[in-house]
């Protein structure tokens, strides 16, 4: 299991970006942090989870 | 009469602490975009009498601007960057401000921002939010970042809430409240946000990390 946004997720083995499509994330409009460190977005599919891993995915709403 | 550098600074002191004043003073902080979070975030941190303010902003101010932020009517027209030098400089006119009217992006923000301690994100739409905080995390291993997401409408100001995300990553908002789904900004709840992100800096300076 790995954590999501506070929540346990069975993503073990999946990427970042299958984390991000699964839950219907616009990748336009977020900021990913793996263990605290920001995730770039060209490193999304190349980045697999792993047990233990804490996955906070930051999706920005409109105003200011 | 208006005061002169010193009494203004004695007066600071009075208020914060010599020692916390000193580091508000020495330190230099970015507000990418002056809308309704921007304007009002330079305006207590020139208050505050942060030493060094970098505004950005391509924007003229606007009539629809006028309900939530900080400029006046007369100011219809100008440059956003130049109103708000203007009204910062009446508040403390000892601040020292840059300005850039332009779009930051992830090709000029390296150079923009360099000088920062702490970069405040103070745009409105959600894809430029998510680039800015992106670029300052992936490019600047030393910033603090604090951004807004969530404080359009009505709802209870108490929502608004700042969340410590990571080692230099903060978040301020109720996360959800989006001003695309129609339900406008309101000043006093933009103003509530815009204050914790304001507030959150001034923490940081004093060395106080936790919301």
């Amino acid at each position: 299991m790995l954590q999501v946004n506070g929540k346990e997720y069975a993503g073990v083995g999946k990427t970042v970006g299958n984390v991000v499509i699964e839950m219907n994330f616009d990748i336009r409009t977020i900021a990913v942090e793996l263990n605290e460190e920001i995730v770039s977005k060209a490193d999304y599919d190349s980045t697999t989870l792993k047990e233990g891993d804490v996955l906070e995915i930051v999706s920005f709403v409109g105003g200011g | 009469m208006l005061p002169t550098k010193e009494e203004f600074y004695e007066a600071l002191v009075e208020r914060h602490g010599r020692k916390n004043q000193e580091k508000f003073s020495k330190a230099t902080v970015a507000i990418c975009g002056l809308g309704g979070l921007g304007s009002n975030i330079a305006i207590c941190l020139a208050r505050a009498g942060v030493g060094k303010l970098i505004l950005i902003d391509y924007d003229k101010v606007d009539v629809t601007n006028l309900h939530r932020q900080q400029y006046k009517a007369n100011q219809v027209g100008m440059l956003k960057t130049y109103a708000m030098m203007e009204n910062l400089m009446e508040i403390n006119p000892y601040l020292q401000a840059e300005a850039y009217s332009i779009i930051l992006n992830e090709n000029n923000l390296q150079d923009i921002l360099k000088e920062a301690d702490i970069v405040c994100e103070a745009f409105d739409d959600a894809r430029y939010k998510a680039m800015l905080v992106n670029e300052v995390l992936e490019k600047f291993g030393e910033k603090y970042i604090l951004s807004s997401s969530g404080m359009a409408g009505f709802g209870s100001a108490n929502l608004i809430t700042t969340k410590k995300l990571s080692g230099r990553f903060y978040l301020c908002g109720d996360g959800v409240s989006d001003v695309e789904d129609g339900i406008g900004l309101v000043a006093s709840r933009v103003m509530v946000c815009a204050a914790q992100e304001a507030h959150m800096v001034l923490r940081i300076l004093m060395g106080e990390c936790e919301p």
